[in-house]
């Protein structure tokens, strides 16, 4: 739904001590409760932070270019794969989300800033600590966990000097999370404008609202097992250790207790990103706003009784693989409910193809393929097959890389023009989404393949029947990483100039963020607008 | 329970994998049929749900393109204003629905078929290890400990072009009787494995302190590759599974010959460990023993990996207490990658390793251990 504005953020006489901008200097940024500066502290870290673990996953495309070791150690190998995913998951998508929730739900809600601006600065910069700490370790003796992301016992506790370091590090993005969820649902519920009844917040809005209880539900349950598999090391407890009386796959559960609803927070609210995107380049209401309200939160509760299609294999009953099965299949109900929505916003509608459509479309395609996949992972005896190879790698990027990430990059080209007030270079924008998006298809599309014909995860060296398609992988991803050298240089180049963007920068576009001048004033809506 | 067009389908992708030619064969683009009914239900299923996608996703991508193609303003298309219907809403939630309550009742009939353990005609059991599989015969009483054949580990840095079955091959082979319910046990001695023969259809955890089942029934003789399917650790990549099927008779003559084989080694074993072994003679067998058990981890050299392997050369463990040093290779290291090589060594291939551990590398204790000291610390 669309929401007017009446006044725009107009300065009343007696809040004057508003009227100033950003402190000078490099401090701000250290000090700043803006939510503004706070967004953009976490959209650039998570910049960094996807450059970084994009270099990892060059190393292990370069390992496994060819059979045979040419290029780490198979211990090293391991940590790359390990923290390749750490620092994707935690430290790129996360907070690009975070970040973009930052700038957009307070303009979005007609809110001055978020409820507490002050945790919200302590929620980004634990995020460059916790990273050191994680990324410190590959300089300690025994390199950095190579337990793989999921850390499961017994094989992480022979981690080794690194394995505190990761609890701590996974403890602090933890507590980030959940003072940033705190945060976004307390904005929410508490200060949207006088007329914004909860049906008539715009969808990226709901999206966060679902994400954010999605958010404080699953980050403690990961901090409790961490903090099980440090007790089991260090104090004599015996958890998940047979000997003592505890199970390793009760790790297992209580892990993907919390991951599967972490899939879903990093993509419920690239859904609300690209239900912004759609309906203004389709110059369209979006279709189906309750329902698509109501299919996000259908996601949101069925993504916690699902989490055992991630153990398939552990040697469940019979009934507990029934139940995963069907309830995972049925998350597939909700999810086409959406695709099947934006489909019917495009339809009929008079589009242009700027670069966040583009990013945008490419999402609703990619992601499918990529639930498509999952679908058929979700077949208990079929998946006896498909788990722990590269089936599932292939199923996964597609919905975290060209899902998750291509929303995070349509948003940025979306809304960049009104944070910076300059529009990005559209030519610049087209090469990147092209270059990105063939070169993503080859890189991930031929790992299906490798998975079918019994290629395992995680492995530096394979036969030679998985070579060609190895090849081929390889390629795709080194044009990858280098066609996102691209996508930065459009970035930093727009916040650095550009042509100047309008308040309402796109044809189509709707929602309070477009009421606001391009940049936005420091502090916006010191008076709430009135919204009809 | 599959219609004749399903199977049609079904036989018309199998036709497709046959034409991408032998297990061998590069780009392969598809699940292999496999030679268990396991294996077989699986494919089958593979491919209808595989089949139902491709169709949904033709329609779904299909009006996708079609609207990017024509309702675009550069085209002149003005844009309409609908945003709701409550009809299109229910029935796009419930023929979904549907689709799946189609695709869930085959699949749960190949699940309950696939769990069911019962009335099998010989059990083996399968403990997984860092980074190797032991296979315990429990009806015919044979050991045999599984490792990543040399042909493949010196082509590590090599080319492994060479060697076809390069990663995929072992020193012992798995051998089974066709046409025989197979029930396979499996544990794990330190951290979770999982044990996978795509062909044979069934991949399981292997986890310590817990015995997983499942069965299998092989249709063919032949032989048939997998791998470790659970991150183990360094050598994840190194532990092959190669199952070989036979016919019952062939079956039976092998276990005889393992037999055969195991007694002989123990007769040996027997001779050995009441002997008194000279220096030289304990070094040569033990270097052996080294290169096969132990250098894989802490390299040939003796030098280990840094932070990961400690180094034999100079270590305190193999220049000092010599109680100490029985006692790790005997019980291993709990927490490490240093499995107990009590029950998987004999006494006088312990005695030999640790004189050689301790006599080599530059290390020059002078002791010498004999096999009976061995035999006596059990």
């Amino acid at each position: 739904m669309s929401t007017e504005a009446v006044e725009h953020g107009h300065h009343d006489a007696h809040d004057d001590h508003h009227d100033h901008g950003p402190e000078p200097g490099l401090l701000r940024w250290v000090f700043t409760t803006n939510h503004k500066d706070i967004g953009t502290l976490y959209l650039l870290f998570s910049l960094v932070m996807f450059f970084i673990g994009g270099a990892m996953a060059m190393v292990i495309r370069a390992e496994l270019f060819q059979p045979g070791l040419q290029v780490v150690d198979p211990h090293v190998f391991n940590q790359m794969t390990t923290v390749h995913a750490l620092v994707m998951i935690f430290g790129a998508v996360m907070p690009a989300f975070v970040g973009f929730a930052n700038w957009l739900v307070p303009m979005m809600v007609g809110a001055p800033d978020m409820a507490l601006p002050r945790m919200n600065n302590w929620s980004f910069w634990i995020l460059p600590f916790a990273f050191t700490m994680l990324l410190g370790t590959f300089f300690q003796e025994g390199g950095a966990p190579a337990g793989g992301w999921t850390m499961y016992p017994p094989l992480v506790m022979q981690g080794g000097d690194n394995f505190p370091f990761l609890i701590f590090a996974v403890h602090l993005m933890g507590i980030s999370s959940v003072m940033g969820a705190i945060n976004i649902i307390v904005t929410i519920f508490n200060m949207r404008a006088p007329g914004m009844t909860l049906l008539k917040m715009p969808l990226f809005v709901w999206t966060w609202l679902i994400t954010a209880y999605l958010l404080v539900a699953a980050m403690p349950v990961l901090a409790g097992a961490v903090t099980m598999l440090l007790t089991d090391k260090f104090f004599g407890t015996t958890f998940f250790s047979a000997a003592g009386g505890g199970d390793p796959v009760m790790f297992q559960h209580i892990f993907w207790f919390f991951g599967h609803p972490e899939v879903y927070i990093m993509i419920l609210p690239a859904f609300g990103i690209v239900s912004h995107i759609i309906p203004t380049f389709a110059r369209k209401p979006l279709f189906g706003y309750e329902s698509m309200v109501y299919a996000t939160a259908s996601i949101a509760f069925l993504s916690f009784i699902v989490w055992a299609h991630h153990m398939f294999t552990v040697g469940m009953p019979l009934t507990g693989e029934l139940f995963f099965m069907y309830t995972t299949m049925l998350i597939a109900v909700p999810t086409g409910v959406k695709v099947f929505n934006w489909i019917a916003t495009m339809w009929k509608g008079s589009m242009t193809f700027e670069t966040p459509m583009l990013f945008a479309l490419a999402f609703v395609i990619l992601f499918t393929i990529g639930g498509f996949s999952g679908l058929m992972l979700a077949i208990t005896p079929v998946d006896f097959q498909y788990h722990d190879t590269y089936f599932v790698v292939a199923h996964f990027h597609y919905v975290l890389v060209t899902g998750a990430v291509y929303s995070i990059m349509a948003g940025v080209y979306y809304w960049l023009p009104k944070w910076t007030g300059h529009m990005y270079d559209e030519t610049l924008g087209k090469w990147h989404f092209w270059l990105s998006t063939i070169s993503v298809n080859v890189l991930f599309f031929p790992q299906h393949f490798l998975g079918l014909a019994g290629m395992p995860r995680r492995i530096p060296d394979y036969n030679i029947q998985f070579a060609d398609w190895n090849m081929v992988s390889s390629i795709g991803g080194f044009a990858f990483g280098l066609s996102q050298l691209l996508f930065a240089y459009v970035v930093i180049k727009c916040i650095s100039g550009g042509k100047k963007a309008t308040d309402e920068v796109w044809e189509g576009a709707e929602g309070l963020e477009f009421t606001l001048s391009s940049p936005p004033p420091y502090h916006s809506f010191n008076e709430p607008p009135v919204v009809k | 329970m599959f219609s004749a067009k399903t199977l049609r389908l079904a036989g018309v992708g199998a036709g497709i994998t046959a034409l991408a030619g032998s297990a061998h064969a590069a780009w392969d683009l598809n699940l292999p049929r496999g030679v268990t009914p396991i294996s077989q239900q699986a494919y089958d299923l593979h491919m209808l749900i595989l089949w139902v996608c491709v169709a949904i996703g033709v329609v779904v991508f299909g009006a996708m393109f079609y609207s990017m193609a024509v309702h675009r303003k550069s085209a002149g298309a003005e844009a309409a204003h609908f945003h709701h219907s409550t009809f299109a809403e229910i029935m796009w939630t419930i023929i979904p629905f549907l689709i799946l309550i189609g695709m869930a009742i085959p699949a749960t009939k190949a699940l309950v078929m696939m769990e069911d353990t019962s009335e099998s005609d010989m059990t083996l059991k399968i403990t997984g290890y860092q980074w190797k599989w032991r296979y315990d015969y429990i009806e015919d009483d044979i050991t045999l400990y599984s490792n990543l054949s040399e042909a493949s580990r010196s082509r590590l840095h090599g080319d492994p072009n060479e060697n076809k079955a390069y990663l995929r091959d072992v020193d012992n082979e798995v051998v089974l009787p066709i046409k025989t319910k197979v029930k396979l046990l499996l544990t794990a001695d330190d951290v979770i494995h999982a044990w996978w023969v795509p062909e044979l259809g069934q991949k399981k955890d292997a986890i310590p302190g817990y015995v997983n089942q499942m069965w299998t029934y092989i249709k063919e003789p032949g032989v048939y590759r997998g791998q470790c399917a659970e991150l183990c650790g360094r050598d994840h990549g190194f532990m092959p599974i190669v199952v070989r099927a036979v016919t019952p008779e062939e079956y039976v003559a092998w276990v005889a010959e393992q037999k055969g084989e195991a007694e002989a080694t123990t007769q040996q074993a027997a001779v050995d460990v009441n002997k008194e072994w000279s220096k030289d003679d304990l070094m040569a067998r033990g270097e052996t023993v080294y290169n096969q058990a132990c250098a894989a981890c802490h390299q040939a050299n003796g030098q280990g990996l840094a932070g990961q392997f400690p180094a034999i050369a100079g270590s305190p463990v193999a220049t000092g207490e010599l109680g100490a040093h029985v006692g790790i290779i005997m019980n291993g290291k709990p927490g490490t990658a240093m499995a107990a090589f009590g029950a998987q060594l004999n006494d006088t291939d312990i005695a030999a390793v640790i004189t050689y551990q301790r006599n080599a590398f530059g290390n020059d204790t002078g002791d010498v251990v004999q096999p009976k000291a061995i035999q006596n610390a059990r």
